[in-house]
């Protein structure tokens, strides 16, 4: 397999299916596509490159933009900014990087390696390390393989730059990237550590730039021609349709700089007098119906709006809202006890044993 | 109180007098192609039974409150509109971003005069994310008086926080520009730098029409000899002097809609219930609470443009009095005769089946001439009215927010399609005055106030507290008694990835208009 363009109609699919896998958190896409469009206009293109391309000892730069999404809706998202970190890690490491990939394909940070790209005239690798969204770090494969965790860039749109020379464990790095994040105002772009050929074809989680574009076409397909864009995107991926039901109860609170709580529903349709509840932290973590666990981390727990198929975010669920829950498979690497230790339900507190959907 | 309310909708201005919780007459007068026309004739027909003067002869009206769909129909159909300089202050941020952006390429052609983007703007905490860039401020006003534009939008990243930054330029744009119409995306309120910008632009690009449109509400009523103070009501139900409303028209874009619902809860006395109202093309459905609709919280396009108005949450379907009815197969909707009704329905002479018919046939409406529906008997009259009846149940369905029953109120001139029993409603009420329910809204209007911002290093109750300040402040100086002001939506959220324990807290307080 070769290189291949991304169209535009690609990204606006990009858009719609990286916020279905973002599982409620990740950040609205929405700005980044703005980017793209413009970025396109102006003429810039993007090409898209399987992991299997690389050699061995290429280097791939992964970013991901941190912050609070807050901070992102006001101060917007400038193209550039991602670029200018990948550009920093350059200079400070020697390398050239071979191409761009994302840190998370879940919500914003899918569009983040293609402005990098774009402005960088390199290809993005059709791999991510989380197969969704995350809230820290460690909750990625390159922690699940313990590989190493620095150094890393941050830069922001004034123009601050930090370099992240060496800590010990991702644990350390997600505490460090953090206060400096929150010194620039609560939102930073990144280029986290640097990754050869080689790991990213053993650990990246392949194809998911595809995928989340496969998904988002699904949607708007189904859109366009009325049909069921719940029922496309179940045609397209092997996930397991839960539930269906309102919103009658959402309870927000913050801790540890994170947003928890819960979201009730009562059923409807096949579903009707059965009533779940899904507890999130940033992302929707564990769902219970009837008061039994029936999907957790690291299955993909999808809350979608009945009508659009478009995905339902953690900080903009609401009351009344008609909803779809689905399960989408989970990326192999966290199945691993290794990988349940990272991003298990035991590591959000629930002291539950991980049974998948679709086991 | 003594007060007159008008709903300038598509078809008909209708106006009521409501006198102390009464309403005392309502009337319907065709709407204008001058809106001005519509409201005198609408309001020499309430008067002409006297009941607008006292025992003295004179006129005695406390508030005259008008609601309209002018503004939103200007940008839906790019009319008079005006062109707009926009100007943000937050470079270097979002640069790659600009101002109409994410604009319909046909609307941004109409609207954007030039854009500016200069340092300024704060950060989450409400330090100065940069310096405001005050010479090149002034700069850019040179640039638009030199292009001649007199309406400004300014924005201003967290603004909704600290709005300093946008006071000061437009301080210095006023310098330049004396008579510039001026908005400043910080009194469009909350967190969303391109959707408060779009909202901000929307009003700037308004502002002629604002000014003229109001001033011919305000000749209206004084050529119909009443001395009141106008209000314009608002998209979330409560109204706002003349002068805020043409300082801000797009608080005034749904009103039409939201005036039925509140007018539903006045007529029929319940503050929890659903609403559907029955108009001659499409019904709405929307929920009371606390006797004000339900709000969209997601993003609302106005005509293609992505804004946060407060806007209520209704489901339209194509169902009304005036909707194409066949019989084989039976099918109601979503085809409208619309304002022909009186002429094109077979009642009336004309050739087109719709739902007026039927229930003329059926003796439910006695309207037209019931022997040209003779033909339809019974049987058919009862598949018909089902058939609207499953429409009726379906978006009610949709729009419910609990599975048990709730009671239903039905309002609007196609009321008579809603049956006295329905799957999943508790009771139907139908109500006197219920075809003018969008004027009676209109005349118990309230005033709001609301406050949407980033509390830090408080406790939950006093970010809530604080909140609740801020909001009865805007209230009061929206025109406001504070003695009655009530707290109806309060929401709070923790934000994550912020430090020091932010809160985003929303609040909104209404009260009744002041006296005098």
């Amino acid at each position: 397999m070769a290189l291949r363009d991304i169209t535009l109609d690609d990204i606006e699919s990009l858009a719609v299916g990286a916020w279905v896998l973002g599982t409620g958190g990740g950040g609205s896409p929405y700005l980044g596509l703005l980017n793209m469009r413009a970025l396109y206009k102006e003429g810039h293109r993007v090409r898209l490159m399987p992991s299997q391309e690389l050699a061995d000892d290429d280097w791939v730069a992964a970013v991901s933009n941190m912050g609070a999404p807050l901070v992102g809706q006001e101060r917007l998202t400038d193209s550039r900014t991602i670029a200018r970190a990948v550009a920093l890690m350059e200079r400070h490491t020697g390398y050239r990087f071979r191409g761009i990939m994302a840190l998370e394909i879940g919500g914003g940070n899918s569009i983040q390696p293609l402005m990098a790209a774009a402005h960088l005239g390199r290809p993005v690798i059709d791999a991510d390390m989380m197969g969704r969204a995350y809230p820290e770090a460690q909750m990625t494969s390159v922690a699940v393989a313990d590989l190493a965790p620095c150094p890393l860039t941050t830069v922001d749109v004034r123009g601050l730059e930090s370099v992240v020379e060496k800590v010990p464990t991702w644990k350390w790095m997600e505490r460090v990237s953090r206060k400096i994040c929150t010194e620039y105002g609560s939102i930073a772009s990144t280029c986290k550590a640097p990754r050869t050929g080689a790991e990213v074809k053993k650990w990246g989680i392949q194809g998911t730039t595809t995928k989340a574009i496969a998904i988002g076409h699904a949607v708007r397909e189904a859109q366009r021609r009325h049909e069921d864009p719940i029922a496309a995107i179940l045609s397209v991926e092997p996930g397991k349709l839960l539930y269906k039901g309102k919103v009658v109860d959402v309870e927000r609170r913050a801790t540890e700089g994170f947003l928890r709580g819960r979201t009730r529903f009562d059923g409807m349709d096949d579903w009707r007098g059965a009533a779940m509840e899904i507890n999130f932290q940033n992302e929707w973590i564990v769902a219970w119906l009837d008061g039994k666990p029936i999907a957790m981390s690291p299955d993909l727990i999808c809350v979608l709006d009945s009508v659009s198929g478009e995905a339902v975010g953690t900080e903009t669920i609401r009351y009344g809202q008609r909803v779809t829950v689905i399960a989408l498979p989970p990326p192999p690497v966290f199945l691993s006890p290794k990988g349940l230790q990272h991003v298990g339900p035991r590591a959000f507190g629930y002291d539950i044993e991980f049974k998948s959907v679709f086991a | 109180m003594r007060r007159i309310g008008i709903d300038v909708g598509g078809t008909n201005t209708d106006a009521v007098l409501i006198e102390d919780g009464k309403v005392v007459r309502a009337v319907k007068a065709p709407t204008s192609e001058d809106v001005t026309t519509g409201i005198l004739d609408s309001l020499k027909s309430l008067g002409s039974t006297g009941v607008l003067k006292d025992a003295g002869g004179a006129k005695r009206i406390d508030g005259v409150m008008i609601g309209t769909t002018h503004f939103i129909n200007a940008v839906v159909q790019r009319r008079h509109l005006t062109k707009v300089a926009a100007l943000r202050l937050g470079m270097p941020a979002s640069a790659s971003l600009p101002p109409f952006c994410d604009w319909p390429e046909d609307l941004a052609a109409l609207v954007r005069g030039g854009v500016w983007m200069v340092e300024g703007g704060h950060e989450y905490d409400g330090r100065p994310f940069m310096p405001l860039d005050e010479a090149a401020v002034t700069r850019a006003a040179g640039e638009m008086k030199a292009a001649g534009l007199g309406a400004v939008g300014i924005s201003a990243i967290f603004s909704p926080l600290d709005p300093g930054h946008e006071r000061r330029a437009a301080e210095l744009v006023r310098a330049v520009l004396p008579d510039a119409a001026i908005t400043c995306s910080s009194d469009l309120g909350r967190i969303g730098l391109l959707e408060r910008e779009n909202a901000g632009l929307l009003n700037a690009a308004l502002a002629d029409l604002a000014r003229d449109t109001i001033a011919a509400f305000e000749k209206a009523i004084r050529e119909s000899g009443i001395a009141a103070p106008l209000f314009i009501t608002q998209n979330d139900g409560t109204v706002a002097e003349a002068a805020q409303a043409r300082r801000l028209p797009v608080y005034s874009f749904a009103s039409g809609a939201t005036n039925s619902m509140r007018g539903a809860a006045y007529l029929s006395g319940l503050a929890d219930a659903m609403v559907i109202d029955v108009g001659g093309t499409t019904t709405d459905v929307g929920q009371l609470r606390h006797g004000f609709p339900r709000e969209a919280n997601s993003v609302v396009q106005v005509g293609g443009v992505r804004t946060l108005f407060r806007m209520p949450d209704l489901l339209s379907i194509g169902l009304g009095g005036g909707s194409h009815v066949s019989l084989d197969p039976l099918k109601v909707g979503p085809v409208s005769v619309g304002y022909r009704l009186l002429k094109d329905g077979i009642a009336f002479g004309g050739r087109q089946l719709t739902t007026t018919d039927i229930a003329v046939a059926a003796g439910v409406l006695a309207l037209g001439d019931r022997a040209r529906v003779a033909h339809l008997d019974a049987a058919t009259c009862r598949k018909v009215f089902a058939e609207a009846a499953r429409l009726a149940e379906e978006a009610i369905d949709r729009m419910k927010t609990e599975a048990a029953d709730v009671p239903l109120i039905a309002v609007g001139g196609g009321a008579f399609l809603i049956p006295e029993k329905l799957a999943g409603v508790s009771r139907v009420i139908h109500v006197e005055h219920g075809d003018c329910a969008n004027a009676v809204g209109a005349a118990i209007a309230q005033v709001s106030g609301e406050c949407d911002q980033i509390f830090k290093d408080m406790t939950r109750t006093e970010a809530i507290a604080a909140a609740q300040g801020i909001a009865q402040d805007r209230a009061v100086a929206a025109g406001a008694d504070r003695a009655s002001l009530a707290t109806i939506e309060s929401e709070d959220m923790p934000l994550a990835y912020l430090p020091g324990n932010s809160v985003r807290v929303r609040v909104r307080v209404v009260g009744d208009v002041a006296a005098g």
